[in-house]
């Protein structure tokens, strides 16, 4: 079967600390890592590969630079990587880029399969994936734990707030992984070696014929209007007394600031 | 002259960096406490392509040079000391069938070596040998197609554990050096089989088991280069060994330090972080300066080694001064923890007791520093 996998480059927020003054992430220095459910979603298309044979395209929009998540995501295993970058593409939002990605897909051609983080650890909105399977009008199952594939159809066991769903699509079609789907592999020495040795080739707006005011800024209707860290405040209290006396007082408080 | 890695050793190391920090390194405290060999450590390890680093890629290897391989011991090595050490004695069954192999020895054993599905060990020291490589008593002798191996070897890491061993016997005792010659011999050959496993200061999870030979039967096509030029097999693994002991000091030393650097500012005394005190901050320089001087005379020594120059000397010198500067690092690093250093809470209590092994294995300090004199009088002599 052959597997497309949309992966994204993010800065490693374990890294990232906010500017108090102009509230704004602090990026200078820190590296950038393969968005970590992304890795999972690798994972996933290199497991169904070992197990139905087939193959691992990862594909990427982003600046030249993430041809090093790329190239990463071709240590891991990955068969082929495609780079789609384009000055067209920058500014755009969950829209603008599930559709550059699923022009890119569609350009690709015969897909069996193709897999997405759950979200970004940067934008945290879930929102490329479902949009790439609208593009093309495929089917999709989000939070994807475990997958089947059964010749031209694919069960999915889907991690839902407190419960499982089974879903079963014709494929072709597009999962999202979730983080406890599968342990990602690491890349080996020889895994390495061979991708520095691949072709990474680039896409621009002109390969994916792609419609410019669907692209970056112009296709995009979202707008950030603020970004803000969440207010601190230290002010610990201590409250003393029997057991009984204090769960009691806590309670009380709890209710006061309308946690509860 | 050019300090630089290429981009593509740079991408394999950091790659090893990251098997290191969330594998090897967050386990090293269990394995030490569970005392088990790593086998968890040395599959993944194998699967992810680390054991056949030096040897070539028609055998199954990477094709890169000793120099890689030590700087990837170096980080196996600041992780978990016990793991690198397994990668630092599998290379000494490794190099020497690299070096001295036939094709058909390579092919069958070089090639599982490489991959890792097989562990090696290298069989030198006996109760009354080690450094002093030609009064090995562990005799060979020859009976039909076989040699008749009979003797026992002590201290042998790997040993039990491994399946491909590189055994250095004697065929002509009374000829010394000129008898010397090395074998391969595998695990499950009838009358090779193994004693006592060491109970040591530090690594309880590294064997380090004798090897008995009682009549063990030994193919006559598996002698290691020629009969009787085994002395040259031994010598020249012994030169390899030290790259590799040289640069596991340098590891061990690294992590003490990088413990040491970071506590030292969260340990407050008299109203101020001890690492405030110019006694802590010399302290830290020093242990700095140290470690970076035994990192490149270790680094030099292996370019050498890939250059294909002459680096007995220099691997000599790299050992003595990483293996004591291992020592005195890790010997701070516990001072500057105080009380708590002394504590298993620390793992600086683990690498004080695991540093002492580097200026004791693979020859002494005091015959490195033979070694170094030997060379130094020999150039003397010539100029």
């Amino acid at each position: 079967m052959h597997i497309i996998v949309a992966i994204k480059q993010v800065p490693d927020t374990s890294e990232v600390s906010i500017d108090p003054e102009t509230n704004t992430l602090i990026r200078e220095g820190v590296p950038s890592i393969i968005n970590p459910y992304d890795e999972n979603a690798i994972e996933a298309g290199l497991q169904l590969k070992e197990e139905y044979g087939g193959t691992v395209t990862a594909i990427s929009m982003g600046p030249p630079q993430a041809e090093e998540a790329l190239r990463q995501a071709l240590a891991m295993g990955c068969d082929e990587a495609i780079l789609l970058s384009d000055r067209a593409f920058a500014g755009s939002d969950t829209l603008a880029t599930s559709y550059v990605l699923a022009q890119a897909i569609r350009k690709i051609g015969n897909y069996d399969l193709v897999i997405c983080g759950k979200q970004a650890f940067d934008g945290d909105t879930a929102q490329v994936g479902p949009g790439i399977a609208e593009q093309l009008g495929i089917p999709q199952a989000t939070y994807a734990m475990e997958v089947r594939v059964d010749g031209k159809k694919i069960q999915v066991k889907r991690l839902l707030a407190g419960s499982f769903e089974t879903v079963e699509m014709k494929l072709p079609a597009l999962i999202t992984a979730d983080k406890h789907m599968n342990v990602p592999r690491h890349a080996g020495l020889r895994g390495v070696m061979a991708a520095r040795k691949k072709e990474i080739p680039t896409w621009t707006l002109e390969d994916i014929q792609a419609d410019p005011s669907k692209c970056g800024l112009s296709g995009s209707p979202t707008t950030v209007v603020e970004i803000f860290p969440p207010q601190r405040s230290h002010k610990t209290e201590r409250l003393e007394g029997e057991p009984q006396q204090v769960a009691r007082l806590l309670i009380e408080k709890l209710r006061d600031a309308q946690v509860l | 002259m050019d300090f630089s890695f290429t981009e593509e050793q740079q991408e394999i190391f950091a790659a090893v960096r990251e098997i290191c920090d969330e594998e090897l390194k967050p386990r090293a405290k269990e394995v030490d406490e569970r005392g088990e060999y790593p086998w968890e450590n040395i599959k993944m390890l194998a699967e992810l392509d680390l054991f056949g680093v030096p040897v070539p890629a028609e055998y199954g290897g990477l094709g890169l040079g000793i120099l890689d391989w030590a700087v990837i011991g170096e980080l196996l090595s600041a992780a978990c000391t016990t793991t690198g050490a397994v990668y630092g004695a599998h290379l000494l069954a490794e190099y020497p069938i690299m070096e001295f192999g036939s094709e058909e020895q390579k092919e069958k054993y070089l090639r599982p070596l490489a991959s890792g599905e097989k562990i090696g060990a290298f069989g030198l020291t006996e109760p009354g040998a080690g450094s002093d490589a030609a009064s090995v008593r562990t005799r060979a002798e020859l009976d039909g197609d076989y040699y008749v191996l009979n003797g026992t070897k002590v201290f042998i890491t790997n040993g039990g554990e491994a399946d491909i061993y590189v055994i250095i016997a004697n065929v002509a005792p009374e000829k010394g050096a000129r008898g010397i010659t090395a074998f391969i011999v595998e695990k499950g050959t009838e009358g090779f089989t193994f004693g006592k496993d060491e109970e040591k200061m530090a690594y309880p999870a590294l064997a380090n088991r004798e090897l008995i030979f009682q009549d063990a039967r030994v193919p006559k096509e598996n002698v290691l280069g020629r009969e009787r030029r085994g002395f040259r097999v031994a010598m020249s693994t012994l030169g390899a060994g030290r790259i590799g002991m040289a640069i596991g000091a340098v590891g061990l030393a690294q992590a003490a330090y990088d413990a040491a650097v970071a506590y030292a500012p969260t340990r407050e005394q008299f109203g101020q972080p001890i690492s405030e005190f110019q006694a802590i901050q010399f302290t830290l320089a020093d242990m700095a300066t140290r470690i970076e001087a035994a990192r490149w005379l270790t680094y030099h020594a292996a370019w050498r080694k890939d250059q294909g120059l002459e680096f007995e000397k220099e691997a000599a010198m790299a050992k003595v001064f990483a293996s004591e500067t291992c020592v005195e690092v890790c010997n701070k690093a516990v001072q500057i923890h105080g009380g708590y250093g002394y504590t298993k809470d620390y793992p600086v209590e683990r690498y004080y007791r695991e540093a002492k092994l580097f200026d004791i294995v693979e020859g002494t300090s005091e015959i490195q520093r033979l070694v170094i004199a030997n060379r130094l009088l020999k150039e003397a002599m010539k100029k």
